[in-house]
């Protein structure tokens, strides 16, 4: 890792990390409604990830996904535009938080029934194997959606079809309120992946180095083989599941402790040890980021609001 | 009391009344509920009773009803109707087939509660009225609950039940606060009600429809119109006596629903005044519905996709030839 490439990936962490900070500023003026999920804590996952797919490489994810759109390069002033449900937003503000789509971005959702998203990918794996297409499908999803029929399903078809299907379990350790061992009676996630002849594993999500090299080997043996591959990132919510939630079911203790294992903490301890940033640069980026954040802000404020007569549009093709 | 304190009471009763009782859902013990609804429930009743269950709707759905079979009586939730879709296999291939196909010999006394509705910007995939959906199908009993002494005496009923009930309860009415009358300890889950009585029109409806409906009858009452407004409750089977007694009083009538326009409960309900009390009616029935859209996130058009107030109170003018 150069310099300039440490610098990308930080400020992609960061940007995640401040714009959902100011997302929930905005939800608590009731500028954003409905549900949203934040990610904060969970950022090394989706910067890890998704540097090692190319642009052509197809993502799924589910309604806590800004941070994937964001490392993605969905427009951070459209995706805030579509959390106000403005109609200048990645979605036509039609989806709000849990929905953003940018297919010129090759990101498909923002899919907010839980596992719903595991067959579709599939199918878009196969249809790249079917078309000959270079490209894999990349396909995001908690632990707590492990524990659904579709994930089954979608891990055997992938497998019996072998297509070239990067499945990446975030496992926070909590579906919703629900911890891990009451969800899964076998706690080693990567054991099901296992369990389908699926290449499978499994990788400390706080660490951002060792995500990049797992994705990167997981990306590559896709690509040469046309086979599914099963990554199993362990990581931590530091927030609420939504912005609904009052937390009864873990401990503040437990949290402080993975606080101590901060993403971009690390990553950027590591910076500094490795002489790759000075506390300038370091400043300069968070300087970029706070204005960033602010333009996705002014754009929203000043979105306009989709007219009425439009709300039957879409529901068929034109 | 909160409809949301309401539907606990209900729960915590029926937990009380009967060691058979559990309630078994996503979330239900440790979180407090997804929308609290059974918040401290886990706490007063272990987690024999109150049991969390992993993202597997198919699985505890059709656990549930296997319970219910072998002699148990499972509260099983689901958190929001779209959700309800991925145990849909067990609610209609099992839980309403197999007292039928069995040649009567298996019940399934399971109850289902579904949150469910429109009105607080969960977009597409978590917000709905798909109470049609269930109301098609032979063997389930579908009810929806419109008020808040519905939402504390219907569990109790449903309960004992020897088929499998559906609820809807609506979550966009959790916070809202009514009394419930102290005379009333009990409901009639097989029969529609008559929420007011009124002369010039029937203003038939359901779920969040009901207060709704209740509020524009009282401008209109103010207007000079005498409204009755009849909730249904029962979505299936469908109290047919009650409904058409009333539009065979007021010769007039709109039928009011969040869902889907197309093959809904007023469809049906508009089909059978046709069919069977034609000649009563002073003028076509009526029916304001859901626009037919996936529900979107904006406020505006979330609201532009159901029937508001005003909506009501203009299509009983227009009825009424009134301006
Ligand atoms: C099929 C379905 N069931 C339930 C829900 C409600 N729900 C939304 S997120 C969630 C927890 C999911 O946990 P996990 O898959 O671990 O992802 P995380 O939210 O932790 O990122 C639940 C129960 C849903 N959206 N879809």
């Amino acid at each position: 890792m150069n310099a300039e490439e440490g610098h990308h990936l930080l400020y992609q962490m960061q940007l995640i990390r401040r714009f959902e900070e100011k997302s929930a500023e905005q939800y608590t003026k009731a500028k954003i409604r409905g549900f949203l999920h934040l990610y904060i804590g969970e950022e090394a996952v989706a910067v890890g990830v998704i540097q090692s797919l190319a642009d052509e490489d197809k993502i799924l994810s589910t309604y806590r996904e800004h941070g994937h759109a964001i490392a993605r390069g969905v427009d951070t002033k459209k995706i805030m535009a579509e959390m106000y449900g403005k109609q200048e937003g990645c979605s036509l503000g039609r989806g709000g938080s849990m929905h953003f789509f940018d297919t010129k971005k090759n990101f498909y959702g923002g899919n907010a029934i839980v596992s719903g998203h595991l067959p579709m990918a599939v199918g878009m794996a196969l249809a790249s194997k079917k078309q000959n297409k270079k490209n894999i499908t990349c396909c995001f999803f908690g632990e707590g959606a492990a524990a659904e029929g579709e994930f089954h399903e979608a891990m055997n078809l992938a497998a019996l079809w072998q297509v070239p299907l990067l499945m990446v379990c975030e496992n926070n350790q909590y579906a919703m309120g629900t911890a891990l061992k009451y969800t899964h009676s076998i706690l080693e996630l990567e054991k099901k992946g296992m369990a389908y002849g699926i290449d499978t594993v499994a990788v400390d999500g706080m660490d951002l180095n060792a995500v990049i090299n797992a994705a990167n080997k997981a990306v590559a043996k896709i690509k040469e083989t046309g086979k599914p591959y099963f990554l199993v990132c362990n990581t931590y919510r530091f927030r609420a599941h939504s912005m609904f939630d009052a937390e009864l079911y873990r401990d503040k203790g437990e949290v402080e402790e993975w606080k101590k294992r901060d993403p971009i903490t690390t990553f950027k301890k590591y910076l500094l040890l490795e002489k790759l940033t000075t506390e300038q640069e370091l400043s300069i980026i968070e300087t970029r980021i706070e204005s960033e954040v602010q333009e996705a802000v002014d754009f929203a404020e000043v979105g306009t609001w989709e007219p009425i007569e439009n709300l039957t549009k879409f529901v068929y093709s034109q | 009391m909160t409809y949301r304190e309401a539907l606990k009471q209900g729960i915590r009763e029926a937990l009380h009344a009967d060691g058979r009782v559990f309630l078994i859902g996503e979330d239900v013990g440790r979180y407090g509920g997804a929308f609290a609804v059974s918040k401290g429930l886990l706490q007063e009743f272990g987690e024999d009773r109150i049991m969390d269950v992993p993202l597997s709707e198919s699985g505890f759905v059709g656990a549930g009803i296997g319970a219910a079979i072998a002699g148990m009586k499972p509260i099983v939730e689901l958190m929001t109707v779209n959700f309800s879709l991925l145990a849909m296999d067990q609610i209609v291939n099992n839980a309403a087939t197999l007292l039928h196909m069995s040649g009567g010999q298996i019940n399934v006394p399971v109850v289902i509660r579904i949150g469910c509705g429109i009105g607080r910007q969960l977009a597409a995939q978590h917000s709905h009225s798909w109470e049609p959906l269930f109301a098609h199908i032979p063997g389930l009993i579908v009810l929806s609950v419109g008020t808040h002494e519905d939402a504390r005496y219907m569990l109790a009923e449903a309960l004992k039940s020897p088929d499998p009930v559906i609820v809807f309860e609506y979550t966009s009415m959790l916070n809202s606060e009514k009394e419930i009358p102290a005379n009333i300890t009990q409901v009639d889950i097989s029969k529609t009600k008559v929420r007011r009585v009124g002369k010039d029109i029937s203003l038939i409806t359901y779920g969040t429809g009901v207060y709704k409906c209740m509020d524009a009858a009282n401008e209109l009452a103010a207007m000079g119109i005498d409204v009755e407004v009849v909730d249904l409750r029962v979505l299936r089977p469908l109290d047919e006596e009650t409904i058409l007694a009333s539009v065979s009083k007021t010769h007039r009538a709109l039928i009011v629903e969040d869902a889907w326009k197309s093959v809904s409960i007023s469809s049906e309900i508009s089909a059978r005044i046709m069919e069977k009390i034609f000649y009563d009616l002073d003028a076509p029935v009526l029916r304001l519905s859901g626009v037919e859209v996936p529900i979107p996130y904006p406020v505006h058009l979330e609201e532009a996709s159901v029937p508001q107030k005003n909506d009501i109170i203009n299509a009983v003018k227009k009825i009424l030839n009134h301006d």
